[in-house]
């Protein structure tokens, strides 16, 4: 029962209080280029959830069962990057057969998820942090959520962004990351209701 | 010689100014806001990048005639993880303090995006000296701009630059500064100044894309 509110509470606090976008910065570069469009990212932020979740807990079997027995720990980097890679490539597939329009419509971002940092990210601070198995999913879920979360919220306001006029120099990138510094300070919000150690 | 040719000095000033991976592209900034509240590990950052970046570049291009294309992100991805894991164990060896505190930002070197993108944009079409001048400058075009913003953070944030304390009593820190919300603001100034003061509005559009 408390395993059960442990990883409760991981997923919580990924979503809200860590929230891997606004207060890791991970995860970035796609943030910023595939927010343009609330169907885009709600496409995007979906493959991002699937393949957090899965990575995590392949890569946390990976370390737990492959590298930490074999005192080869130092090539975690190696490994987690590869198996990323791979599992990029199934969903990658995966979609072209689904969805038609998806595929042509998150291009370049798909095989983009490979150095998508998030991902990455997410499996060095479960190794960093020595979540369990059950921890490590719920971490690997809640920041796919929280970063769906961001991106699908990002997109809505850029939306409606299209009319406003924007200072010289200041569109694109720079509106985008005033409007997540604000995004990040309304999330500060939430700290305190549950704590990430 | 590379470094003397035209080329090559297109290529610098590129990087450095008209083309920088950090405030035209936007490429690779999670680690800039990440690593920036400190001088300190800014530093380090950027000097683990520089080393990466160069020598992924030279290796690549090395390579790029024996790469079949279909796996060439593999390969790049794996020889990135190669220098990174060096960059680690280093920091892990010799600064113990700074390697805790940088965290997981150091293996995330591997997936900065600037990295892929000069191996992939410019390291797979030219020779190896080129290359490895692209890399360095790029690396440095990346380092000035994290540097800037990490000394204002860093002032703003804790009246100090490089752990020494500069502003005095008087000063009221501006916790804002060190946290989440202080590095996207830098950030989105940085690109507002830059932008629109000195690189003339006619290239718009193109950072976000």
């Amino acid at each position: 029962m408390s395993e059960m509110a442990a990883v409760l509470g991981v997923l919580f606090a990924a979503v809200f209080t860590n929230n891997i976008l606004l207060t890791n910065y991970l995860g970035m570069c796609s943030f910023l280029g595939a927010s343009r469009e609330v169907k885009t990212s709600l496409g995007l932020g979906a493959a991002v959830v699937f393949v957090l979740t899965c990575t995590s807990v392949l890569n946390w079997l990976c370390y737990r069962y492959i590298l930490a027995p074999l005192d080869l720990t130092y090539l975690r980097f190696i490994v987690f990057i590869v198996v990323i890679a791979a599992f990029v490539q199934v969903v990658e597939m995966i979609i072209e057969r689904i969805s038609e329009r998806l595929y042509a419509a998150l291009g370049i971002f798909l095989p983009l998820i490979t150095v998508n940092c998030a991902i990455l990210g997410v499996s060095l601070f479960m190794v960093i942090r020595e979540y369990t198995l059950a921890e490590a999913f719920g971490y690997g879920l809640g920041s796919g959520i929280g970063w769906m979360l961001a991106i699908l919220a990002m997109a809505g306001i850029r939306e409606k962004m299209v009319r406003a006029k924007v200072p010289v120099g200041l569109e694109g990138a720079g509106i985008t990351l005033i409007i997540a510094g604000i995004m990040a300070l309304a999330f500060m919000g939430f700290n305190g209701m549950v704590t990430l150690n | 010689m590379p470094l003397v040719s035209g080329k090559a000095k297109k290529v610098i000033l590129g990087n450095l100014g008209s083309d920088n991976p950090v405030f035209v592209q936007v490429l690779g900034i999670c680690s800039t806001l990440a690593v920036t509240n400190a001088v300190k590990n800014t530093v380090v950052m950027c000097l683990g990048l520089i080393f990466t970046l160069s020598l992924s570049n030279l290796t690549v291009s090395l390579l790029r005639k024996w790469m079949p294309s279909r796996i060439r992100m593999m390969v790049e991805v794996l020889i990135i993880a190669t220098y990174v894991i060096i960059v680690d164990i280093v920091l892990k060896a010799y600064y113990p303090d700074i390697w805790r505190q940088l965290g997981p930002y150091v293996g995330l070197i591997i997936t900065n995006c600037i990295i892929m993108g000069r191996a992939e944009a410019f390291a797979l079409s030219n020779p190896p000296g080129l290359s490895f001048v692209d890399g360095v400058s790029a690396g440095v075009g990346y380092s000035y701009v994290l540097l800037v913003i990490a000394v204002f953070r860093e002032l703003l944030g804790a009246g100090s630059i490089w752990g020494v304390q500069l502003l005095g009593e008087w000063w009221e820190n501006w916790a804002i500064m060190v946290m989440a919300p202080g590095a996207f603001f830098m950030m989105a100034l940085f690109i507002w100044i830059v932008k629109g003061l000195i690189i003339k509005p006619d290239a718009d559009g193109k950072g976000t894309s």
